[in-house]
C-alpha cells in the first residue's frame, strides 16, 4: 500500500486473490505457463514442493540455498538424504485404500467414456484399485443396484443423485456427485421418414423417447418443444426407454424420434434408420449430462478408496477431454466387454466428424466433451426444471441441495492436489436456447415460462 | 421302398428336413440385399455409415449363411472369458442353467413337502387355494422390482424369481396327485395297520410320483422361459444378458444364435425330466 509507485519491481495492480505476487488479470496466463502439461510431471512437482517446504520451513532460506548452489545440485543434495522418487511414488498412490476391489456400474453409452476407459487404459490400476466395471441394463436398475450397495460407485444421469437425495422417485438416501462425466454429446434423432419435418411445430402427436424421467434428456427435450409452443405432456408423448432399446424401437416404428445419448444417435444413422436433427449442444453449449456418483456413506466410510477413485476419474476425464486422444479411446471402449459397438460409430462421436443421416458429413469437434467439474449452477438449473415439470412438489433450498450433492469443493481440492487448476466455482453462465439463467433466482426462472406444470 | 413307406420315423425325419430346407430357402430369398435407391452417396459419407445406409436403405436381416457363420464362431470357442462383461456363450449358458437349477431346486424343496401336506388335508387345501390361485397367474417378472427392492441383491433376486415361478405348478400338481391317490390303496394300508409315515413314503409318494414329476416338467419349462427375461432385466451374466448385449449392438445374427441355443437347452431340460417321469410311471 505504501510502496514506491516509481519502483519498477513493485506491484501496483491489485494483487491476485490466489495470493501470488502478480496481478489478477495475469493469473490464468501465469498458471498455464507454470504448470507442466504432462500429468506425471504435475504430480512430481506437487511432491517436490511439499518436500522442499518440509526441508526449508522458511522460504527465504530455500531461495537463498537454491541461488547459491543451483537447482540441479539442490535436487541431488536433497535426494541423497530424502529419496524424492520414493516420495513421488508414495504420493501417487495416496493413503492405502480401505477397499481395493470395487465394482462400478455403467450403462453402455459414450457418456460413460471416462468411467469405462479408465479400466482398459489403466487409470484405476494406477491408483492401486482393482475396479470391475459392470454393464447394467437401465437407469432404474443401476439406481436400485447402487442403493442395494451392489455397486460401490456408479455412472448416473446428473439429475439422478439430486432425485435420490431428495427422495423423488425412490427412498431418500444421501447421494453425492463429485464429478461430471461429459458435457454435450446428446442429440435429437428422428426417423428417416420425418426428414422433411424439421420444424418442431410439425411434431404434434409425435412419440418421443428419453432415457429416464430424471435426465437432462427429458428436461432438454421438454424445454426445446415448449420453446416452440408445444406442451410436452399434451401435444407429444414422451416415454422413458433404456438407450439401447431406442434404435430398435425407432426401427420398429414404435417411436418417431428420441433425445438420447450417443452412440445410439450415430448408430441410427449407421444403420440407415434415423437422422440427427440437432445436437443438444445447439440448445445449450456445455450442458452436463452423465455423472460419476457414490453414496455419501461409501465416501465417508472409505475416504481413501473414494479419493483414489475420484482421482482416477478426474484423471481419465482430463485425458478424454483432449482431442488427440479421442481415436485411441474409441478403440479402447468399442469391444464387446464395454460398449459393444462398431469402432467407426464411436470414432465419429468422439472426434466430431460425423455422418448426419441425410447424406451430409458434419464437423463439430465439441460434439461431446469431458469436464469433471460439478458446477452447482448445473444442479440448480436441473432442480428448477424438476420444479417446472412437477417432479419436485415441495419447496427446496436450491443452493443448499446443490452444494450437498454436487461436491464442487471436493473436486476443486482434488484437482489442486493433482496439480490441475480448478475453475472459479462462482463463475458459470448458463444460457439455454438464448435465454440466460440466473442461479440466484431459480423460482423467478420457473415462473418465467409459459408452459409449465407448477 | 416298402420299408420306407412303413417306417413312420424315417418319413417324419425326411419331412422335418424338407421343412427346414424350405425355411432356409425362404429366409435366403426374403433377406436378399435390395438394391436400395441407388442414390449416389458421397464416398466420405459412405465410409462413416454401414453398408446398407450407404446405399440409402436400412440395414437388413442377416442371411442364413451369416447366421451359420455366427453359430460356428460361437461354438468353436464357447468358454472364453475376456473381462466381466464379455464371456463365451457356453459360460453364459452355464450361468443361466446354474440359476435355473438353483431356483428350481429350492422350489422343489418347498413345493413337494408343502404340496404333500395340502394334498393330505382337505381343510388346508381349501384354505390355501385362494392364495395359490391368485399368485399362480402373476407374471414372474412382475416380482422383479419387488425382489430387487426387498432382497437388495440382483443375483439372489433372479433366483427368487425363478423360485416363485416354478413353485406353483409343482405345488398344485403335488397336492392334486396326493389328494387323488386311490381310496382303496389307503384303506388297504390302514387295514394292514401301516404307520402314517410309512403310508406316506410307501403308498402315497409312489402313487403320486407321476403327477409330481409332470408338475416339475412344467416348472422347469417355465423357469427356463423366465430366466432369459430376468437376465435381460438385471444384466451382468447369463444367456439373457447375452441377448440384451447383442440387442444393444443390433446384432441379429448373434441373437438368432442365442435363440437357437436357448431352444436346444430347453429341449434337453424337458427331455431329461420326461425320462425321469417315465422311470416313476406305473401301469394301473
Amino acid at each position: 500500500m505504501f510502496q514506491d509507485p516509481f519502483d519498477a519491481k513493485s506491484l501496483l495492480a491489485r494483487r491476485c486473490p490466489c495470493g501470488g505476487a502478480h496481478a489478477a488479470a495475469d493469473h490464468d496466463r501465469l498458471v498455464a505457463q507454470a504448470v507442466p502439461s504432462a500429468e506425471e510431471e504435475r504430480w512430481n512437482r506437487v511432491v517436490d514442493a511439499a518436500v522442499l517446504r518440509a526441508v526449508f520451513p522458511v522460504d527465504a532460506q530455500r531461495r537463498l540455498f537454491l541461488k547459491t548452489v543451483g537447482a540441479a545440485t539442490a535436487m541431488a543434495a536433497i535426494s541423497s538424504v530424502l529419496p524424492l522418487g520414493a516420495a513421488r511414488e508414495a504420493f501417487a498412490q495416496g493413503g492405502a485404500p480401505e477397499k481395493k476391489d470395487l465394482k462400478v456400474g455403467f450403462i453402455p453409452i459414450t457418456c460413460a467414456t471416462p468411467i469405462i476407459m479408465a479400466h482398459p487404459m489403466g487409470f484405476y490400476a494406477k491408483q492401486g484399485l482393482n475396479v470391475e466395471v459392470v454393464k447394467t441394463a437401465g437407469w432404474a436398475v443401476i439406481r436400485d443396484k447402487s442403493l442395494a450397495k451392489e455397486y460401490d460407485a456408479a455412472h448416473m444421469l446428473s439429475p439422478m443423485p439430486l432425485a435420490i437425495s431428495l427422495g423423488v422417485g425412490s427412498n431418500p438416501v444421501p447421494w453425492a456427485m463429485p464429478a461430471i462425466e461429459n458435457i454435450n454429446g446428446q442429440a435429437i434423432t428422428l426417423a428417416i421418414k420425418h426428414k422433411d419435418k424439421r420444424d418442431p411445430k410439425d411434431w404434434k402427436g409425435f412419440r418421443f423417447a428419453v432415457p429416464f424421467d430424471y435426465s437432462m434428456h427429458n428436461y432438454l427435450l421438454r424445454y426445446y418443444v415448449a420453446e416452440h409452443g408445444l406442451d410436452p405432456d399434451k401435444d407429444i408423448s414422451i416415454r422413458s426407454v433404456p438407450p439401447p432399446e431406442m434404435v430398435a424401437n425407432l426401427r420398429a416404428d414404435n417411436i418417431d424420434g428420441y433425445l438420447g445419448p450417443d452412440p445410439f444417435n450415430q448408430r441410427a444413422v449407421y444403420d440407415g434408420i434415423g437422422f440427427i436433427h440437432l445436437l443438444t449442444k445447439e440448445l445449450w453449449d456445455g450442458h452436463p449430462c452423465c455423472a460419476f456418483t457414490v453414496s455419501k456413506e461409501f465416501a465417508t466410510q472409505n475416504p481413501n478408496s473414494y479419493r483414489a477413485l475420484l482421482k482416477a476419474i478426474i484423471d481419465a476425464t482430463t485425458f478424454a477431454s483432449k482431442a488427440e486422444n479421442r481415436k485411441e479411446i474409441a478403440k479402447a471402449i468399442a469391444p464387446q466387454n464395454y460398449l459393444n459397438q462398431p469402432e467407426t460409430v464411436l470414432e465419429q462421436i468422439l472426434t466430431g466428424t460425423y455422418a448426419d443421416g441425410l447424406g451430409g458429413v458434419k464437423r463439430d469437434a465439441n460434439r461431446i466433451d469431458f469436464d469433471p467439474f460439478p458446477w452447482n449452477q448445473f444442479a440448480i438449473w436441473i432442480l428448477s426444471q424438476m420444479k417446472r415439470w412437477g417432479q419436485l412438489k415441495a419447496d427446496v433450498d436450491y443452493a443448499k441441495v446443490a452444494a450437498d450433492v454436487f461436491l464442487a469443493t471436493d473436486t476443486a481440492s482434488m484437482m489442486k492436489e493433482m496439480g490441475l487448476v480448478p475453475p472459479d466455482p462462482s463463475k458459470k453462465t448458463i444460457v439455454v436456447m438464448g435465454k440466460p439463467f440466473d442461479p440466484a433466482k431459480p423460482d423467478d426462472y420457473v415462473a418465467s415460462f409459459a408452459i409449465k406444470r407448477s | 421302398m416298402a420299408a420306407f413307406r412303413n417306417s413312420l420315423g424315417l418319413r417324419s425325419a425326411l419331412l422335418s428336413l424338407l421343412i427346414f430346407a424350405g425355411i432356409v430357402v425362404f429366409w435366403q430369398i426374403a433377406t436378399q440385399p435390395t438394391a436400395g435407391t441407388g442414390a449416389a452417396v458421397d464416398p466420405e459419407y459412405a465410409k462413416l455409415v454401414g453398408a446398407a445406409a450407404a446405399t440409402g436403405s436400412k440395414s437388413a436381416m442377416p442371411t442364413p449363411a451369416d447366421i451359420g457363420a455366427t453359430i460356428f464362431k460361437h461354438l468353436s470357442d464357447p468358454f472364453y472369458v475376456r473381462g466381466s462383461n464379455d464371456k463365451g456363450i457356453g459360460v453364459q449358458l452355464a450361468y443361466s442353467l446354474g440359476r435355473v437349477l438353483l431356483g428350481f431346486g429350492l422350489a422343489a424343496l418347498v413345493a413337494v413337502p408343502l404340496g404333500f401336506l395340502i394334498g393330505m388335508s382337505p381343510l388346508v387345501y381349501r384354505a390355501l387355494d385362494p392364495f395359490i390361485q391368485i399368485l399362480k397367474p402373476v407374471s414372474p417378472l412382475a416380482w422383479m422390482p419387488l425382489a430387487l427392492y426387498t432382497i437388495k441383491d440382483s443375483a439372489i433376486s433372479s433366483i427368487f424369481v425363478i423360485f416363485i415361478c416354478s413353485v406353483w405348478p409343482m405345488l398344485i400338481n403335488t397336492a392334486f396327485g396326493v389328494a387323488s391317490v386311490r381310496r382303496e390303496w389307503l384303506n388297504v394300508a390302514r387295514t394292514l395297520e401301516v404307520g402314517p409315515l410309512r403310508t406316506a413314503f410307501k403308498v402315497i409318494l409312489p402313487a403320486a410320483a407321476p403327477t409330481i414329476m409332470t408338475g416339475m416338467r412344467i416348472s422347469i419349462g417355465i423357469a427356463w422361459l423366465v430366466i432369459v427375461a430376468a437376465e435381460m432385466l438385471v444384466g451382468g451374466t447369463g444367456i439373457g444378458y447375452f441377448v440384451w448385449n447383442e440387442w444393444n449392438n443390433l446384432s441379429i445374427a448373434n441373437i438368432v444364435t442365442a435363440i437357437l441355443l436357448i431352444g436346444l437347452v430347453g429341449l434337453l431340460l424337458d427331455q431329461g425330466l420326461a425320462r425321469l417321469t417315465r422311470l416313476v410311471t406305473y401301469p394301473e
